[in-house]
């Protein structure tokens, strides 16, 4: 190669470190230039008539977006309910009930789950929970329910693949102590197993909420996207993503802004999840 | 390596620039038409038949919306802009050529028995006065009103028809396009929803307002009054080549190619 071969090595982790760093840069130019669109508006309007404002017109001079916040945690608290217990009990299956054959063919047929496009998940909502609601249930179909369930089933392989981890860390000495000490497997598993795994299984739940507020475009197809907040379960709603995927395509001047702005919050929200469910696997693995 | 992270931070920067609504500056010799999304697809129509007869003149049509067509003839980075809504306050300077008029259609599911709505009855359905189909003579179940996001060109135009000054209200659906509200309206029989008449097909139902049906011949004679024109603009008197583009448009030939289109033929300028 001709070069001495320690200056080639060193060219090489500097290169590589360059591009460890790129993705810092990244991060960093997404930031600067979402808060550098979105934060104006803040300070024109005041902060308060965007994030506890009730209404949302922005050519006409309301930036108000409470209701759109109120409604992502509305259908980020559904998705859990239908996914975070399915995931569980799914995970726990997986690590302590499933022998090895069937962990190896259940597991990549869970991570391929993710790897669908969550446009594939708005069709079929869009072309079968949607109507099926209508049909049964009343309302316009599109609504918190049927978004919920799309979203629960979206954030179901983050969660299991997550807890499950948690629960294969659990070292093999509990589990063995427990039945020595006469316990039944299920006693085990309840009493010992996903106690120990605790803070891995809420930090799951964590990233599965992240998950289901950044989700934009299944969304938009199975939400209605109506402004109001909704007063019950078959009630449309509109989240901070879909507003900005939404809107953007026509959005000038403070309309844009306002969406920009939209992002900021929706930035906090996320930061804010990843920072508690970071905290929470810090703990699992200091112990 | 290095020459694709180079790449990419070049592509990125463009995006970034392309987002800030910078159409590029007007170079000679080459025309460029940005603005309504509405407009947009009859444009390129429009301008693939006109380069075929005038290579030397490439027409590059964009999008952007409205408003950000208005601001960039205003602006002078486009040749012409294009506005699916009529001009306001300072932006009646600008010359405005309406190239053609298309009506909004208010659409219902085909099972959906009723045929006829006042526009008042239309405009407390979407004010939330009007909330169930039993009001109107029909089942009793909630209608499920479909509009299009705010910023659409399709909703300025609604608004300003039918709405006046009454807010839509915010329990009312909302769809990011024109094919969007017709899939919606299409699948729910409870549903109703206002889209460009060019694209009804029979997955839809139009409804006849003040007794009026929506068609060529009663947007012609204005009869039908839910109508918005396309409206092409030009800061000042256009040049040679905007003007060849224009009166290409106006001519038999592209109003020909707009009415295929389902859009109502203009004969001649008029003013806005």
């Amino acid at each position: 190669m001709g070069k001495p071969h320690s200056s080639r090595e060193t060219g090489i982790k500097w290169l590589l470190t360059l591009f460890a760093l790129s993705s810092l840069l990244f991060l960093f130019v997404i930031f600067a230039f979402i808060l550098a669109e979105g934060l104006p508006l803040f300070v024109k309007v005041g902060p308060g008539h965007i994030i506890f404002g009730m209404k949302w017109a922005p050519t006409k001079g309301h930036f108000g977006i409470f209701p759109m916040i109120v409604s992502s945690f509305m259908v980020t608290f559904g998705a859990l309910v239908f996914g975070a217990s399915l995931a569980l009990a799914c995970a726990t299956y997986l690590s302590e009930y499933a022998g090895r054959k069937t962990k190896l063919f259940l597991k990549p047929a869970l991570e391929l789950l993710a790897g669908i496009p969550s446009v594939v998940y708005g069709f079929l909502g869009v072309v079968y929970i949607v109507p099926l609601i209508r049909e049964y249930l009343g309302g316009p179909g599109f609504s918190i329910l049927s978004t919920s369930l799309v979203l629960g089933i979206m954030i179901l392989p983050t969660i299991i693949s997550i807890s499950f981890d948690a629960l294969m860390s659990v070292p093999a000495g509990y589990r063995e102590g427990s039945l020595a000490m006469g316990a039944t497997k299920w006693q085990t598993v309840y009493r010992v197993v996903l106690p120990a795994a605790r803070s891995g299984i809420l930090a799951s739940f964590i990233l599965g909420m992240g998950r289901a507020i950044g989700e934009t475009m299944a969304v938009i197809m199975v939400a209605g996207n109506a402004l109001k907040i909704p007063t019950s379960l078959l009630d449309p709603l509109r989240t901070l993503t879909s507003n900005i995927a939404l809107e953007l395509a026509y959005a000038t001047g403070d309309h844009r802004s306002a969406l920009f702005s939209t992002g900021v919050v929706l930035l906090v929200i996320i930061m804010f999840l990843n920072l508690v469910a970071n905290f929470w696997v810090k703990k699992r693995t200091a112990r | 390596m290095g020459q694709k992270l180079f790449g990419f931070l070049v592509l990125a920067s463009l995006m970034v620039c392309s987002s800030c609504g910078f159409f590029g500056p007007t170079s000679h010799g080459k025309i460029i038409v940005a603005g309504s999304t509405s407009i947009m697809p009859f444009t390129e129509k429009l301008a693939e038949h006109f380069m075929v007869e005038k290579p030397e003149t490439p027409v590059d049509v964009q999008g952007g919306g409205s408003s950000a067509g208005i601001q960039a003839t205003i602006n002078g980075t486009v040749t012409i802009g294009m506005s699916s809504r009529g001009l306001k306050g300072n932006e009646k300077g600008l010359n405005a050529i309406v190239i053609c008029y298309d009506a909004i259609a208010i659409v219902v599911n085909p099972k959906n028995p009723i045929v006829d709505l006042t526009t008042e009855q239309v405009r407390d359905i979407y004010s939330g006065k009007i909330s169930n189909w039993k009001q109107l003579g029909w089942i009793d179940r909630n209608i499920s009103a479909v509009t299009r996001e705010d910023g659409s060109g399709t909703r300025g135009a609604f608004e300003d028809l039918v709405m006046g000054k009454t807010f839509i209200d915010d329990a009312v659906m909302v769809q990011d396009s024109n094919g969007a509200v017709r899939e919606v309206v299409g699948n729910d029989p409870y549903a109703i929803g206002y889209i460009s008449l060019g694209i009804v097909d029979s997955r839809v139902k139009t409804i006849a307002v003040d007794g009026m049906s929506p068609s060529i011949k009663t947007v012609r004679d204005k009869s039908y009054g839910i109508v918005r024109p396309f409206l092409y603009l030009t800061s000042g008197s256009p040049g040679p080549q905007a003007q060849a583009f224009i009166s290409f448009v106006l001519s038999s030939q592209g109003q020909t190619i707009l009415s295929k289109e389902g859009l109502v033929p203009v004969n001649g300028q008029a003013s806005f």
